[in-house]
């Protein structure tokens, strides 16, 4: 912030904090449709996304407050986000996970 | 030069932000699963896509190390490979119960 072009707001620049709002508008929105989703598939689709979401707003936490190592966090929720997903799937076509 | 970076960095958090926030209004909206698995497959990726590259302009302006950026480029690697994966998986799967497509005339559901 050397020019001061971006006003700062508690040690975390305006920019970065609206889109971690925007997101997690988003996210509330996609519950919505995650309770409200008449077949189960649109609830894990809804799930997923929300999954996405999540990532990107752990990753810009850690960038708004300047520890980046957050982005390991964002890392295995990552993983642990496509997994689920497929684990629920499977479970929703066979109804067992074996 | 910092101020194009600055300049750089909102327009791509803007960018991510919207095409997250049109990917859910695009969920909540759509009359069927089929026309929802869009937003939530594609707008979402790019979502991704622009937010890491925020990130990496970031990392650029503030000098973080190279372990950094290799976790962002590492992030956004395996969201590409794994968000239409996934979105593919849900479609297939909801097609094989037998979840048809939505009409024109119908009740959206």
């Amino acid at each position: 912030m050397s020019l001061g072009a971006t006003t700062m707001f508690f040690g975390t620049d305006i920019p970065t904090l609206v889109a971690g709002v925007v997101l997690l508008f988003s996210i509330l929105l996609m519950l919505v449709r995650a309770i409200a989703g008449p077949t189960v598939w649109d609830r894990i689709l809804a799930l997923n996304a929300i999954g996405t979401k999540s990532v990107l707003v752990v990753a810009l936490l850690g960038f708004m407050t300047k520890r980046p190592e957050f982005l390991d966090i964002a890392l295995v929720y990552a993983i642990l986000n496509f997994l689920a997903t497929i684990a629920i799937l499977k479970y929703a076509r066979k109804r067992r996970l074996g | 030069m910092d101020l194009a970076l600055e300049i750089l960095t909102w327009v791509l958090l803007a960018g991510g932000a919207f095409f997250s926030l049109t990917a859910a209004v695009g969920v909540l909206r759509f009359p069927d699963f089929y026309s929802r698995i869009h937003p939530a497959g594609k707008n979402d990726t790019l979502g991704v896509l622009l937010f890491a590259g925020a990130m990496l302009v970031e990392c650029a302006r503030y000098e973080y190390s190279w372990l950094v950026v290799g976790r962002v480029l590492l992030m956004v690697l395996f969201m590409q490979m794994a968000s239409p994966i996934a979105a593919h998986a849900i479609t297939q799967a909801a097609w094989v119960s037998g979840l048809r497509p939505w009409k024109k005339g119908e009740q959206p559901r």
